[in-house]
């Protein structure tokens, strides 16, 4: 052998290792999610089910639907599937002609607003969650589904920055020659630089359900009534009211949780991988 | 002149929403919260001034400095140890090996898990009877600790999961890597660098400004560390060692209904987030590399 294949060998058993140590706990969690209770706690551990209870999905999603009167976790799951739906429309749209006016036309201020912009990154929520919070009281909205997704039509520093940044990409010919031609800043916005911004529209709709599905301090703050409840807050009111006794059905209750969002990542793997990438270099 | 007044308008209609937002949701709460850290403040009646009591009350509250501690203390090791993981894993993916789309899947997936998922899973690995760890330290013949009701251990159990989700920065920092130009690995080579001396030379330096951004990003996120150990941890159990700064600020305002205390609070985050990114600038400026 070669001091290259043996190099080549060696980083394969490492990256394998690796893998299986990565692995490992979702795995435990799918595999859990499918065992009979008795089995979860055996010592040794068992890697595989002697019989694979499917039923424990069913069991988890309708769990306390008796007492409840509706099957918690897909009202949980329709409020964060509509919280996250309008949260994204909103973020599309309202940081799409945001950025088109940092990325493509001139104006007084334009430059401070854009660094003010960038440096309100820097803010943590909870120096604003009181404020805020307050804001929304006010309005009486606490208790409903509006904390959660009106913001997101109003832009966000980072989304802003993301999409200025490809915007600019874009050739100032294409913009100058449909000016002349006599078309409005709107119609050069729709016709010329929105369907070319696709894939960067695509990261900032993809970012925008992750942050809303994974959403648990929002949620904690605002909503009250346990019908309003979104998945994570739901997963949490089951983890604490049957406190570590029901294992099996608590992990499937988490993996039901994970699969859309698994299922999203493989879908659109090159936007997700390019988009993070971005994230972190052009910062 | 009438093109630039029309160019102007159409700006600031196209900018609205964020001109809007920004002061509804930014600017607005920011100074109300610089006031209620001022006042004696709940919700349900106005803001009564008192100067600077809750700040002084603050330096002299244990729990908020248990939680000061417990927060860097974590941060200390959560930081810098995830960010070896996810640079080495980085590195590992870059040595152009077959499968590297496999690899690099195993590895991001995990930190899309969302954190209410993280912590129940979490939660069950880290089970001091039933658990996978301790079940698989007893195969070795190791007692594993109770890792949630040690408050020896409980910190450890926190700092060994967010290392579980490297797979993000490894992201940035292989997208960093690539970028590296090839030519500089050549000429490395022809003065017969081996490959630590390649890494050492050429890519860390090259890449050190993504990692100096990971870093500030890092120390943002993890002082404001809260859902996880919130679901794991309730109350800040055991004995308080999990109790983050984060959670401590969200009781006081919605438990404790002490809603200036809490921003107050808020404030002195954002001061320690500000110093420490300076002092991340100002040491990174020899060793940062801008190409």
């Amino acid at each position: 052998m070669t001091a290259r294949s043996v190099r080549t060998l060696l980083i394969h058993t490492v990256l394998l290792l690796l893998s299986i140590v990565f692995i490992i706990p979702l795995y435990w969690m799918i595999i859990t999610a499918l065992k009979p209770i008795e089995e979860t706690m055996l010592q040794p551990p068992r890697w595989v089910p002697s019989q694979w209870q499917w039923e424990n999905f069913a069991k988890a999603f309708t769990y306390g639907s008796e007492q409840l009167g509706y099957i918690p976790f897909l009202i949980y799951g329709r409020n964060t599937l509509l919280i996250a739906t309008l949260s994204v429309a909103g973020a599309v749209c309202s940081n799409a002609v945001v950025a088109y006016a940092f990325a493509r036309l001139r104006w007084p201020g334009r430059d401070l607003l854009f660094a003010i912009t960038l440096a309100t990154m820097m803010v943590p929520f909870p120096v604003i969650m009181v404020p805020v919070y307050a804001l929304f009281k006010e309005m009486g909205w606490i208790g409903t589904f509006r904390p959660l997704w009106v913001p997101a039509w109003f832009g966000n520093a980072f989304n802003i920055f993301l999409l200025r940044q490809f915007f600019r990409t874009i050739p100032s010919e294409l913009s100058e020659a449909a000016r002349i031609d006599g078309c409005s800043e709107w119609a050069i916005f729709r016709e010329i630089i929105l369907p070319l911004a696709r894939p960067a529209l695509a990261v900032v709709a993809l970012f925008t359900f992750m942050a809303s599905w994974n959403d648990f301090l929002g949620p904690l703050i605002y909503l009250m009534d346990q019908r309003t409840f979104t998945l994570s807050l739901g997963l949490q009111f089951y983890q604490s009211q049957h406190g570590g006794t029901q294992w099996n059905l608590l992990m499937a209750a988490s993996t039901i949780v994970i699969a859309p969002v698994i299922v999203l990542f493989f879908f659109t793997q090159k936007q997700f991988i390019q988009g993070i990438a971005v994230t972190g270099l052009k910062g | 002149m009438k093109r630039r007044h029309a160019e102007t308008r159409a700006a600031l209609l196209f900018a609205s929403p964020w001109i809007l937002g920004f002061c509804i949701f930014l600017l607005y709460p920011l100074a109300a919260s610089i006031y209620y850290s001022f006042c004696d403040y709940s919700v349900l009646r106005p803001p009564v001034w008192i100067g600077m009591d809750n700040y002084r009350e603050l330096l002299q509250d244990e729990v908020f400095w248990k939680t000061l501690y417990n927060t860097l203390y974590y941060a200390a090791f959560a930081l810098p140890l995830s960010a070896a993981v996810a640079l080495a894993l980085a590195l590992l993916l870059n040595t152009k090996v077959r499968g590297m789309a496999i690899y690099r899947t195993i590895f991001f997936v995990p930190s899309l898990v969302p954190m209410i998922s993280l912590a129940v899973l979490w939660l069950w690995i880290f089970n001091g009877e039933h658990g996978l760890i301790n079940a698989l330290l007893g195969l070795i013949g190791i007692k594993g600790p109770n890792w949630l009701s040690d408050p020896n251990w409980s910190k450890p159990a926190l700092i060994l999961m967010s290392m579980w989700g490297a797979g993000h920065a490894m992201v940035i920092y292989l997208a960093g890597l690539q970028d590296v130009p090839q030519s500089l690995y050549e000429a490395a080579e022809l003065d017969g660098a081996d490959w630590w001396a390649r890494t050492r030379h050429v890519t860390l330096p090259t890449i050190s400004p993504v990692i100096l951004f990971n870093i500030i990003m890092g120390i943002i996120g993890t002082l404001q560390v809260f859902a996880v150990p919130y679901v794991m941890f309730p109350g800040g159990s055991p004995a308080r060692s999990t109790y983050f700064y984060t959670m401590y600020l969200f009781d006081n305002a919605f438990i404790y209904q002490k809603m200036g205390y809490a921003c107050a609070m808020g404030w002195i985050m954002f001061l320690i987030i500000l110093v420490l990114t300076m002092a991340a600038l100002k040491f990174s400026e020899k060793r940062v590399h801008y190409g």
